[in-house]
């Protein structure tokens, strides 16, 4: 096994895995590493609240052992930003309302920009009509499937889905669906 | 979560070496295993990750398709050959879970994914056959609107959730196996088991075995199927009733045809008494409401499932319809 798949890294810096493999990636970013940006909604895959970007794809890091995770690139929303400027799809939830108790957000916000990256591979849905088209638009219904893992208790949905709309058309998604990567 | 050894396996043969182990489990996404030791459900003493094995998918000779076991849902479903020669598979592997969900799962991790059923899951507080064999089932006489309707048993009710096995037992896809005993295979409808006595017991796999790839006949007329999965919520919902299926439609005469059904039994339900009522005839709604019928016929459901058997029916009736274009 090489020095590099031992390690994880987590936004750019390589960590050991926990001892214990126990530990889901979610606790161990949370509980030992001290990064709480993501966040612990049901810890049963059923909210969305923990996902987070693994090699640019969007999974739920209360279903992942860490262990699972050693290789393996890690972004959170603590590394969206670059510094004081806000990554624009944060921005865009600011100026769409995109969120009231903000504890879904952080989930909400790393799922649009895996799920930009899985318009760009071509990747189908369950409302996709045409299966031999190379990529599905993103109409307002895909959008709405595409982010039905991410539940918001607040029912902000309708600003989630404007803001993610609007980071789309401005091409601010899937720019950062590579930056991510 | 009870304590575990975590084991990476970088070979076949190295993942069946540890997996012979007492108390080892294959680990794939992880998303219902680790869900389920976290209920203490399931207590291995060993995880082997298997998510290193085969992840490809590849044509065979034969011009079918040898799906690996690692292979990511969401690879499985944007694949060119699948999503065009077997859409009803793509139809099914997104109609489940969520994106990031699929994602993380795996082929062999859905196929043996275990039941949602809600007694199954309380761990504390109710009966349940499969994780205490013999301790009763608090289904039959509880809240079981989301239970099977055909092929169970007085010891259990379940269903078997997975939406992909589905569209994978109307394909008849053959799952490869590896294990203590060697290599094997095993068509996906006989992959699970009906409960029976032994509800605890839910597949034909044997002690250390892996599935290794699944493998899809060239069936040229697949390409138009479908799967049509009924639920509470627009998504990220287990099914009520599905219907996965694909018809063969020459001069009004049904040619070939395949379905199967989820949400309705312990496994996969290969709808058999439908397709043989079909086959040879008139590719009429009236034909398929009567296959619909016949494969029906033994259905036995429970205080809150009635609904489920005419669901089924109109499902059954419409998918095969809507795939036939335009008959009456
Ligand atoms: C909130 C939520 C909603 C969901 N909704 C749906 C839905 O609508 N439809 C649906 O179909 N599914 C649904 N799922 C289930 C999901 O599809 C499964 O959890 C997933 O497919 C399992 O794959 P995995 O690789 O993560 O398996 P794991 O959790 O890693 O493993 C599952 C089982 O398979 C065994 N296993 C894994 N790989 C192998 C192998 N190669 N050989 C032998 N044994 C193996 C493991 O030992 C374990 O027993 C949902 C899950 C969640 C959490
Ligand atoms: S905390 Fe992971 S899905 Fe809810
Ligand atoms: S903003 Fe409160 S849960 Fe979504």
């Amino acid at each position: 096994m090489s020095a590099e798949s031992s390690v994880i890294r987590v936004n750019g810096t390589a960590v050991a895995p926990p001892g214990d493999p126990r530990v889901s990636l979610l606790d161990f970013l949370r509980e030992t590493l001290g990064l709480h940006g993501t966040k612990k909604g049901c810890d049963q895959g059923g909210c969305g609240a923990c996902t987070l970007l693994v090699d640019g794809e969007r999974i739920l890091s209360c279903l992942a052992l860490a262990v699972q995770y050693t290789g393996r690139d890690v972004v959170t929303v603590e590394a969206l930003a670059d510094g004081d400027r806000l990554h624009p799809v944060q921005q865009a939830f600011i100026d769409h309302d995109g969120f009231q108790c903000g504890y879904c957000t952080p989930g909400q916000i790393c799922s649009a920009i895996g799920m930009a990256g899985e318009l760009e591979r071509g990747v189908p849905s369950h409302v996709t009509e045409d299966l031999s088209a190379k990529r599905a638009e993103l109409t307002a219904e895909e959008l709405r499937e595409r982010m039905s893992g991410n539940l918001c208790r607040c029912g902000a949905h309708n600003g989630i889905v404007a803001a993610i709309a609007k980071a789309h058309q401005a091409g601010q998604l899937s720019d950062s669906g590579r930056a991510a990567r | 979560m009870k304590p575990f050894v975590y084991k990476k396996a970088g070979t076949v043969a190295e993942a069946v070496r540890a997996g012979a182990a007492p108390g080892a489990k294959y680990l794939g996404g992880g998303t219902n295993l680790v869900d389920l030791m976290r209920e203490t459900i399931e207590q291995p003493a060993t995880l082997v990750d298997v998510t290193g094995l085969s992840s490809d998918i590849r044509r065979l000779r034969d011009g079918g398709l040898l799906i690996g076991a690692a292979v990511r849902n969401t690879e499985l479903a944007t694949h060119r050959e699948v999503r065009t020669r077997y859409p009803v598979l793509t139809r099914a592997v997104v109609a489940g879970a969520s994106g990031q969900i699929r994602n993380m799962a795996t082929v062999g991790g859905n196929m043996l994914q275990r039941t949602r059923c809600a007694y199954f899951y309380d761990a504390k507080g109710s009966r349940c056959n499969k994780r205490n064999p013999g301790q009763g089932c608090d289904a039959i006489e509880g809240f079981n609107r989301m239970h099977a309707i055909l092929g169970a048993s007085s010891a259990c009710v379940a269903t078997h959730p997975s939406d992909m096995s589905v569209a994978l037992a109307a394909l008849d896809a053959v799952v490869h196996l590896d294990g203590p005993g060697g290599p094997r295979e095993v068509p996906l409808t006989e992959l699970h088991r009906l409960p029976g006595e032994t509800p605890e017991v839910e597949t034909v796999l044997r002690q250390g075995e892996l599935v290794t790839a699944v493998e899809l006949p060239p069936l040229s007329w697949a390409k138009r199927s479908t799967y049509r999965k009924v639920r509470d919520r627009a998504s990220y919902a287990f099914a009520l009733v599905s219907v996965a299926a694909a018809i063969d439609v020459r001069g009004g005469k049904v040619k070939e045809v395949r379905i199967a059904l989820g949400g309705v039994a312990h496994k996969p339900w290969r709808a058999r008494e439908a397709e043989a009522a079909l086959s040879g005839g008139p590719a009429t709604v009236k034909a398929f409401r009567a296959a619909a019928e016949a494969e029906l016929a033994d259905a036995r459901p429970l205080r809150d499932n009635g609904f489920k058997v005419e669901l089924a029916a109109r499902t059954i009736t419409a998918v095969l319809g809507e795939l036939a274009g335009g008959v009456r």
